[in-house]
C-alpha cells in the first residue's frame, strides 16, 4: 500500500525560501491537486518529492523507506515525474520516448521484455496517441506532446505520479480524458497522484484533496469545499472571486469578479 | 540495422580497395595470387608497401576514424549542442600540450607498445579533461553548459601555452608543427594494437550508454526522471568521449572535423537513436578518413600530403553548410532521416 509522508520540507537558493515547512500525508489512491499563483512553489515542490532538488531540510517516506536514500534508479521506479517542459533537441518517435518510461526496470542495456513492450502500449493507447506513435516527438502540438510525456510517466509503472500541469495546452476534450485517466489508474492500482493545475474548478471536480500553496508554505488543505472558498483565493492570488455550489456536482464553482469595463473602452 | 550493416560492408570494400592505389599501384589480382597460391605473385617491395605500409596505415585509418567518429556522438549528445566535436572540452589541446612538452624535453619511452608522442597526447588529453570535469562539477550549477565553458576557456589557454611553447624551441618547430598536422603513417602492428583495445574501450563505454544518452537529450529534468544519476552518466561519457579521442590522437595527432561530420551524417542515415546512431557514425569516421588518405596519399603522389589538412578541407565546407542549415531549423541532434 502506497503511503507518501513528507515532513517539513525546506528548500531554498541562498536566503530566499521557495519551499518553507511544506508537510503532506498522502495514501494510496488518492489525487492531491496542488494550486497557487505563480511561483507559489507547485514545481519546487514536485521536483523535490522527485529529488531532483536537494532538500535544506525535512524528511521523505514512501512505504517507510527514506525516500532521500533511495538509489536514482530505484526511485524511479517508485516515482515518475512528468515536467513542465523537456528540451525539443531529438527526433525521436513517440515511441522512442514512451519506451524509455521502461527504462527505470530494463536497465541501460536490456532489451524491452513482452511485460515493457504491453505496459507501453496501453500507455500509448490510454493517452490517446496510437496514430501518433511512429510521429517524430518534433511534428506533434504542444497537447500532443503532453499526452506524450504523461504516457512515459504511465509506462513508468510508479506508485507515485507527480504531474506538473498535465493539462497546458489541451483542449477541454482531452483535459477531461487525461485527467479521467489518471483518476482511473490512481484508483485502480492504488497509486498517490500530486497534480498541478491552474484551473481551480478543474482541480475542485478531479481532486480528492486541494492543497495550496503560498509563498512556499502551504496555506491549506482538505477537500476541495473545505479549501477552495473567496477568503483563501484572496490570500493566495490576490483576486477576488465568488465561490459557489456547481449545480450538479456540488463541487465549488469559482466565478472571477474582475471587471474589465474599465479597460474595455481603451 | 540493416543500414549499419550494409555501410560497415561498403567501408570494408572501399578499405580494401584503398589498399592498391598510392605513389605505385598495386594489382589486386597479383596481391590475391600471392596470398592464395604463389609466393612470387608480388615483388618484395609490393610485399612491404602493402603489408607493411598500406595495410597498418588502412587500419589506423579505420581505428581513428571510427574513434572521432563515436567521440563526436559522445561530446555532441554531452553538451546538447551539434557544433560540438572531440575537441572542443580541451582534449586536443591536451593532446597537443602533451606532445610539445615531449618533444621539447626528448622524452624517449614507451607505454603498452604506444609511441611516446602518443603517450603524451594521450595523459595530456585525459588530465585537461579531467581538470575540465573538475571545474564543471565544482561551479555552483553542474550542468552541460558549465563543462562547455570550461573546456572553451581552458582550451583557449593551452594553445596559447602551445604557441609560446613552440616560439621558445626554435629547431624543435617543426617536428611539433609535423605532428599537430595529423598524420596515419608510421604506425606500427604494436601501436596499432593498443591503440585498438584503447578504442574499444571508448566503444563499448559509449554504446553501452545508447538507451540513457537518448533520455539525457530530453533533458536534465527527464532523463533524471527517468531514473538517470547525472553525475555518473557525464562522467562515464566524457571518460568514454575522452578515451575514444586519445585513442585517435595518440595514432594520427590532431585530425579535425571527422568527429563534426561523421555523427551528422549517421542521424541522416539512421536517426537519432544512439543505439544505431553510434555505430554508424564509427563507420562514416572511417569512411571519411579512409578517403581522406587516399587523397593524401595519391593527388601529388609520390608527395603526400597531411592527412590532417584533407580533413580540414573536406570538413570546412561541411561546417560552413551546417551553419546556414541550422538557421532554418528548429533542432539539430536528430535531423530527418
Amino acid at each position: 500500500m502506497t503511503h507518501l509522508v513528507v515532513d517539513q520540507l525546506k528548500f531554498g537558493y541562498t536566503e530566499r525560501m521557495i519551499i518553507d515547512g511544506v508537510s503532506l500525508d498522502l495514501r494510496a489512491g488518492e489525487v492531491l491537486v496542488l494550486l497557487g499563483a505563480n511561483g507559489a512553489g507547485k514545481t519546487t515542490l514536485l521536483r523535490l518529492i522527485a529529488r531532483q532538488l536537494k532538500l535544506k531540510s525535512g524528511t521523505m517516506h514512501l512505504d517507510e523507506s527514506d525516500v532521500t536514500k533511495l538509489s536514482r534508479r530505484n526511485l524511479a521506479q517508485q516515482i515518475a515525474l512528468m515536467p513542465q517542459h523537456e528540451n525539443q533537441t531529438s527526433t525521436l518517435t513517440v515511441h522512442d520516448v514512451v519506451s524509455l518510461g521502461r527504462m527505470p526496470h530494463c536497465g541501460w542495456w536490456a532489451p524491452l521484455s513482452n511485460t515493457d513492450h504491453s505496459r507501453v502500449e496501453e500507455a500509448i493507447n490510454v493517452t490517446g496517441l496510437s496514430s501518433f506513435r511512429n510521429r517524430s516527438i518534433l511534428e506533434l502540438s504542444g497537447g500532443e506532446w503532453r499526452r506524450m510525456i504523461l504516457a512515459r510517466a504511465i509506462a513508468q509503472d510508479a506508485s507515485v505520479l507527480l504531474l506538473d500541469e498535465p493539462i497546458a495546452g489541451l483542449d477541454l476534450k482531452y483535459q477531461y480524458e487525461v485527467l479521467d485517466q489518471v483518476r482511473k489508474l490512481t484508483k485502480q492500482n492504488r497509486l498517490v497522484s500530486v497534480v498541478t493545475l491552474h484551473d481551480m474548478n478543474m482541480a475542485a471536480m478531479f481532486a480528492d484533496r486541494v492543497a495550496i500553496l503560498h509563498g512556499g508554505k502551504l496555506l491549506a488543505i482538505g477537500k476541495a469545499e473545505e479549501v477552495i472558498t473567496s477568503d483563501v483565493i484572496r490570500q493566495a492570488f490576490d483576486v477576488e472571486v465568488s465561490v459557489m455550489k456547481h449545480p450538479t456536482l456540488g463541487t465549488p464553482l469559482v466565478v472571477p469578479l474582475h471587471d474589465f469595463s474599465k479597460t474595455r473602452s481603451m | 540495422m540493416y543500414l549499419v550493416v550494409i555501410a560497415w560492408l561498403i567501408l570494408a570494400i572501399t578499405s580494401v580497395a584503398s589498399l592498391f592505389v598510392g605513389a605505385i599501384t598495386i594489382s589486386p589480382w597479383d596481391a590475391l595470387e600471392f596470398l592464395l597460391r604463389d609466393e612470387n605473385g608480388l615483388l618484395s617491395t609490393e610485399r612491404t608497401i602493402l603489408f607493411e605500409l598500406r595495410l597498418p596505415r588502412m587500419i589506423t585509418a579505420i581505428l581513428v576514424g571510427s574513434s572521432l567518429g563515436i567521440a563526436g556522438v559522445g561530446f555532441q549528445s554531452l553538451f546538447r549542442n551539434p557544433l560540438a566535436d572531440p575537441y572542443i572540452i580541451g582534449a586536443s589541446s591536451g593532446a597537443a600540450l602533451g606532445v610539445t612538452i615531449a618533444i621539447m624535453v626528448g622524452w624517449q619511452a614507451t607505454l603498452f607498445g604506444l609511441r611516446t608522442t602518443a603517450v603524451a597526447a594521450l595523459l595530456g588529453s585525459l588530465l585537461i579533461v579531467a581538470i575540465v570535469m573538475v571545474i564543471g562539477s565544482l561551479s555552483q550549477r553542474s550542468n552541460s553548459l558549465s563543462l562547455l565553458l570550461a573546456g572553451v576557456a581552458l582550451s583557449s589557454m593551452i594553445n596559447s601555452i602551445v604557441s609560446l611553447l613552440m616560439f621558445w624551441s626554435e629547431e624543435k618547430i617543426m617536428v611539433i608543427f609535423a605532428w599537430l598536422m595529423g598524420s596515419l603513417a608510421n604506425n606500427g602492428w604494436p601501436s596499432i594494437a593498443s591503440t585498438s583495445l584503447i578504442a574499444l574501450v571508448g566503444l563499448v563505454l559509449l554504446w553501452g550508454l545508447s538507451r540513457p544518452l537518448d533520455s539525457y537529450l530530453l533533458g536534465d529534468v527527464a532523463s533524471q526522471s527517468l531514473g538517470l544519476n547525472l553525475t555518473w552518466f557525464r562522467l562515464l561519457l566524457v571518460a568514454g568521449a575522452s578515451i575514444a579521442t586519445g585513442a585517435a590522437v595518440s595514432s594520427a595527432g590532431i585530425i579535425g572535423f571527422v568527429g563534426l561530420i561523421a555523427p551528422h551524417m549517421a542521424r541522416w542515415t539512421v536517426g537519432p537513436k544512439h543505439v544505431w546512431l553510434i555505430p554508424m557514425s564509427a563507420c562514416y569516421g572511417a569512411m571519411i578518413l579512409i578517403a581522406a588518405d587516399s587523397i593524401a596519399r595519391t593527388i601529388v603522389a609520390p608527395t603526400e600530403l597531411p592527412v590532417g589538412s584533407i580533413t580540414a578541407l573536406m570538413g570546412c565546407p561541411f561546417f560552413l553548410g551546417l551553419l546556414l542549415f541550422r538557421s532554418r531549423s528548429s533542432s539539430f541532434l536528430g535531423e530527418a532521416s
